[in-house]
């Protein structure tokens, strides 16, 4: 039946080349852990999108009760948390896993970075790599401050007067964020939507080109 | 582009072939040492590793609920600000007079700048064939010690920010020794940015317990304190009428 099914969309869209490139790729020895223990350094890149798409499901789940406005914010994430059955878990893996994210894709960056695996012909991937990085690092900034609590207020305005320090540039990226003088209404506003929808979706189509990238260059050979 | 097979199935524009290819695994047997398909080999051992992190993950997130401070309220100047853990090594940064004040454009743009400058830049850094870190010393060393600068600006942050804390917790922890009989006098009463800190009854919040100030300072050095602020928590200039700090003070030296 389901073998009928695959015939029947194969036979219109031609699907197996592109399945048997997913699904054939070669993992060589010195990459798993299975046959090296050491070989576990090279799971960091892959855990890093796993812990990603965690925050993908939970942040998810997180827009059903979040209200972005400074009157509600910091109330909707109260009653999620104390009130909405498993919404302490939900929040707490977010709330984690935006750590482990960080923690993960640093030390994949020191395995590339110690496996001298960003030379040629790897060097676009290595870039799109640090893209990465900065991405969720911005992920990291804007998403502190959507509980809209003492700790999200606070390290956010210091960080917005660190950023209007840098010379020329500063005040208009101090504007751009806070959208106005003070830190409020506004800047909760387009935390939100550049923590929602501008970086993931930046975030999406750089982890596209890495994987692409890793596919069509293969794991950096044994050393 | 589109491949022009002259037995596509479907007539126009269609890249479908009209040659099926067999859905089949190829053997592995001829790729070098234990190769192993990706699918469904090697992606279940990816997997099981997934699970034990993930395991780790939802014990960390169920003994540690996330945190969740008072709501925002920008007029709280008590509060100590303190960005999230994986940019302390950067705030730390400004912290040191070398990178702050007239050398801000340092601690903000310059360093930092150069610092991921270069690791973005690394492949055109670091051009050699060598791979091996030991045989490429320059780049391995340049890492080891930004890695050892970014730890210790991080531990130095959350040093410097639980010494503050512990500080402001002293005079957190006179709360519970406040008298809760202790009725403060009228001059005090008046002084709400006094009573901000150290609480409506003197009882002391962030700010120390202040019931038995008299016992410690006497009242010239209390004016002092007031006038002058005392580092780290105390502010200077809160009251501006001499006559008010002299009363006040003289009043506060009283109380042993």
């Amino acid at each position: 039946m389901i073998q009928k099914m695959y015939d029947w969309v194969d036979e219109r869209l031609n699907v197996t080349p592109m399945w048997r490139d997913l699904a054939d790729h070669e993992v060589p020895e010195h990459v798993n852990p299975a046959h090296h223990f050491s070989a576990f350094v090279y799971c960091f890149g892959g855990l890093t999108f796993f812990i990603t798409v965690i925050q993908i499901l939970s942040g998810m789940f997180l827009t059903m009760y979040y209200v972005p406005d400074i009157v509600n914010a910091y109330e909707s994430v109260k009653y999620l948390q104390n009130e909405v059955a498993f919404g302490v878990i939900v929040r707490g893996m977010h709330h984690w896993g935006a750590s482990l994210v960080i923690v993960m894709m640093f030390l994949h960056t020191l395995r590339v970075f110690f496996t001298g695996s960003y030379k040629k012909p790897r060097e676009l991937n290595w870039v799109v790599g640090m893209l990465i990085f900065f991405v969720m690092l911005g992920l990291g900034f804007t998403g502190y401050l959507l509980p809209w609590d003492n700790t999200a207020y606070f390290a956010t305005k210091v960080g917005l007067e660190i950023a209007n320090s840098v010379p020329l540039i500063g005040p208009y990226i101090k504007t751009l964020l806070t959208g106005g003088d003070i830190v409020g209404a506004q800047t909760l506003s387009r935390f939100f939507a550049i923590h929602v929808f501008f970086l993931p979706g930046a975030l999406l189509g750089l982890l596209a080109g890495h994987f692409i990238m890793i596919r069509a260059q293969g794991i950096s050979g044994p050393l | 582009m589109a491949k022009h097979d002259k037995d596509a199935t479907f007539v126009g524009d269609s890249r479908i072939s009209a040659k099926r290819i067999p859905n089949i695994a190829p053997s592995y047997s001829d790729f070098p040492g234990k190769s192993e398909p990706f699918w469904p080999n090697f992606l279940l051992k990816e997997w099981m590793v997934a699970a034990v992190c993930l395991v780790g993950f939802l014990i960390l997130t169920v003994s540690h609920p996330s945190p969740l401070t008072d709501k925002a309220n920008p007029n709280d100047t008590s509060f100590v600000p303190l960005p999230d853990w994986y940019f302390l090594f950067l705030y730390q940064l400004l912290k040191y007079p070398w990178a702050s004040g007239d050398w801000v454009v340092l601690g903000t743009i310059i360093i930092p700048a150069v610092a991921f400058g270069a690791m973005v830049l690394a492949p055109w850094l670091d051009k050699g064939k060598e791979r091996r870190a030991k045989k490429r010393p320059v780049a391995t060393g340049l890492m080891l010690v930004s890695l050892v600068g970014i730890f210790y600006l991080t531990w130095a942050a959350d040093h410097e920010h639980s010494l503050h804390h512990s500080s402001n917790q002293a005079g957190g922890g006179a709360v519970a020794s406040g008298d809760p009989n202790f009725k403060p006098d009228e001059i005090w009463t008046k002084q709400t940015s006094c009573m901000g800190c150290h609480g409506n009854n003197m009882e002391g919040m962030v700010g120390p317990n202040l019931q038995k100030i008299g016992s410690k300072y006497s009242a010239e050095e209390i004016e002092g304190i007031i006038k002058n602020g005392k580092p780290p928590g105390m502010p200077a200039g809160l009251i501006k009428d001499e006559a008010e700090i002299k009363k006040l003070a003289e009043y506060m030296a009283g109380l042993k």
